[in-house]
């Protein structure tokens, strides 16, 4: 999923085809089309056909039985309750992170700016090693953790702490330069009209950052769900207990368990289908809510960062 | 409600936006704080309303001190420049926010707020607009909801941040007279900021000139405008010919001219003169006349008026460019034309004994 998309589009002119004006050649247009359209279906159409068809070759009994087998079930188990955990705690951090951004000066305010963005830049390999120097048996706090029998690595708070970790800035990310363009006239005006703290929160600020917040969480919930690379450091792949789908997925694919391999993956690519539509469906309310008027309200060009996917 | 601040500093880093300013506002008047941009007016209007904290001073509310007193209990009505309306509310939800806030022991049911905004939207006379979303509205109208929406909570003072800065000249004349009248019904303490000189005098009972954050002059719009302080105020309401000059005895003289004074000036002391451009007779070039020689550049026909531009000679100290306005009839009379030779006899002269600081001010 992701690429860039940007989600205030600005009145460009949207019929410049039916201007003679700017109107290319026919050919030029249809190339372009063909092009993109070949490339769409090479790299991405067929390979999300392949993972559906793999995954039904042996019939759909086959396909049930490989996601209702018991290590499936705890694999997407225990891949909920990650994201269960991970998306809540960042909706609240981002929205908190973004508020003080936003509305706030304080000292050190570029350094949180930028430290926000770090999951973003580092590889997710690091990061879960980041958690097994801290708390692994030779870790940091290692041998405290084992003196107190509290496991956190290879097992399952490890997982919600690296999920945690590389999906953090993705409603912070989302929210920022939203807020940042919005200002801060209209909680003055709340305030000044008597609206305390939570009031202006509720009442005023939350209306308008709703679609950028839903926007950022289903972003969110798509990568927590979908992390391999964090994750697999600090899991141990221990069958039944510690692994998420996408762990399970590369298990029976080494073990050449193609088709169930494969069943388990079309539902992570579901997941990411309905994540698409959801994502259509907020964009669309976005720039409804802005077309509606609010232009000049609104005078910043936000295009939102895309949101660098999972690497499965 | 009476406002009065004393002592208030403000600075930006090392930027100075209030210098030790006293200041006091009787109750019921509409007054307008008037300056050029970057002048302090916009910071003191929030220290009163509390969205900006002075770095010392007082700012007392009816003689009380409300430093310590949070925003939302300084019951200060605010009009910000850009309206601040809630977009994502109907214009209804706007105006009945403050009421529907308060908290519940002060609430009214929703009948009486119903009640409220629908007068409070008969009173800015959009009463028909209720349904709408801000965005639907225009910018005159988004700023007469945020009016309303101020007024709901009915605030002892009202606060109004350069509040018609964002609209097209027609509209803001036409707010400008609606809130004059408005304010003659309501009789509220109001304080308007502007850096509109025409603006201030035609809507404020009273008009505070700033300037680098310090108060230049206070008082009535003609007591500002006839009798003008100092030249930064001279400068800056309305426009104005500047001379430099001597004082010699009695008189001052000005690029060749004499011209008689009756203020009270040392002899032998550098001073800058001004003059309103109709403050300037011309009068033909002939030997024996005295004024300021000149040479007409152009003219330009305002209806009954016409403004003409001269240049001054260099030779006499004459400043380079010089506007006079006078009648269509006297142009035709002298038969000016591209070119004419005349002389420049001020019929008013406002003389200031030269500092340097009083001349940077002035502004032309």
């Amino acid at each position: 999923m992701a690429g860039a998309a940007a989600l205030y589009v600005h009145a460009a002119p949207r019929h410049y085809e039916d201007n003679p004006a700017t109107r290319e050649t026919p050919w030029i247009k249809w190339i372009i089309v063909g092009i993109s359209l070949a490339f769409f279906a090479l790299f991405l159409l067929l390979p999300l056909t392949v993972v559906f068809s793999e995954g039904l070759r042996k019939g759909w009994a086959a396909y049930f039985a490989a996601l209702i087998d018991d290590d499936a079930l705890s694999a997407i188990q225990l891949t909920l309750i990650a994201a269960a955990i991970a998306v809540p705690l960042n909706l609240v951090f981002g929205v908190a992170a973004s508020w003080s951004i936003a509305k706030f000066d304080f000292r050190g305010k570029q350094v949180l700016t930028t430290l926000i963005d770090l999951p973003f830049s580092v590889s997710p390999v690091v990061s879960g090693l980041i958690y097994v120097l801290m708390f692994g048996a030779q870790g940091w706090f290692g041998p405290w953790l084992q003196a107190h029998d509290i496991k956190i690595i290879f097992a399952i708070p490890g997982i919600v702490l690296a999920t945690i970790f590389v999906t953090f800035p993705f409603v912070a990310r989302e929210l920022i330069p939203l807020m940042q363009a919005q200002g801060k006239e209209e909680e003055e005006a709340a305030i000044v009209l008597g609206a305390n703290g939570w009031q202006t929160f509720w009442h005023v600020t939350l209306p308008n950052i709703k679609w950028g917040l839903i926007y950022g969480v289903v972003l969110c919930n798509a990568r927590a769900m979908g992390e391999f690379g964090a994750v697999s450091v600090v899991s141990g792949h221990i069958r039944g207990y510690t692994n998420t789908m996408p762990l399970h997925i590369e298990i029976l694919y080494n073990e050449y368990k193609l088709s169930a391999a494969f069943a388990v993956a079309s539902l992570l690519a579901m997941l990411a289908l309905v994540t698409l539509v959801i994502k259509t469906w907020v964009e669309w309310n976005m720039t409804r809510q802005t077309s509606h008027g609010s232009v000049q309200d609104l005078p910043a060009v936000l295009s939102t960062r895309g949101a660098a996917s999972g690497d499965k | 409600m009476s406002i009065s601040v004393k002592n208030i500093n403000k600075r930006f880093g090392d930027f100075v936006a209030l210098d030790n300013v006293t200041l006091d506002f009787p109750g019921g008047e509409l007054v307008a704080l008037l300056g050029p941009s970057g002048c302090g007016k916009t910071t003191l209007l929030r220290i009163i309303a509390g969205l900006e904290l002075a770095d010392s001073g007082t700012v007392l509310l009816e003689g009380e001190d409300a430093s310590s007193t949070h925003v939302r209990e300084r019951q200060v009505g605010f009009v910000f420049q850009h309206y601040a309306l809630f977009r994502h509310m109907t214009v209804f939800d706007n105006v009945a926010f403050g009421l529907r806030v308060k908290p519940r022991s002060q609430r009214p049911n929703e009948a009486v707020i119903r009640k409220k905004v629908h007068d409070l939207l008969a009173l800015v006379q959009l009463d028909w607009l209720a349904d709408r979303f801000p965005s639907q509205l225009s910018g005159g109208q988004r700023q007469r909801i945020a009016l309303a929406r101020a007024l709901a909570v009915e605030p002892r003072v009202l606060l109004l941040d350069e509040p018609f800065g964002a609209l097209d000249a027609q509209v803001r004349k036409e707010l400008r007279r609606w809130l004059r009248r408005l304010h003659d019904e309501l009789h509220i303490t109001s304080i308007f900021v502007t850096h509109d000189q025409e603006e201030a005098l035609e809507v404020a009972d009273r008009v505070v000139l700033m300037n680098k954050g310090h108060v230049e002059q206070i008082g009535t719009p003609d007591e500002v405008y006839d009798a003008p302080a100092t030249p930064f105020v001279y400068g800056f309401l309305g426009a104005v010919n500047l001379f430099h000059g001597r004082v010699d005895g009695e008189h001052v003289t000005l690029a060749g001219h004499a011209h008689r004074h009756d203020e009270r000036l040392s002899n032998g002391a550098q001073v800058i003169a001004f003059a309103r451009p109709h403050e300037l007779d011309i009068v033909l070039d002939a030997p024996n006349v005295e004024g300021i020689a000149a040479t007409v550049i152009r003219i330009l026909n305002f209806g009954a008026t016409s403004r003409i531009e001269l240049a001054g000679d260099a030779d006499s100290g004459a400043p380079a460019y010089v506007e006079v306005e006078t009648s269509r009839v006297r142009v035709r009379e002298l038969s000016l034309a591209e070119g004419s030779r005349v002389r420049l006899v001020p019929s008013q002269l406002k003389v200031f004994e030269q500092s340097p600081a009083a001349t940077e001010g002035a502004a032309l």
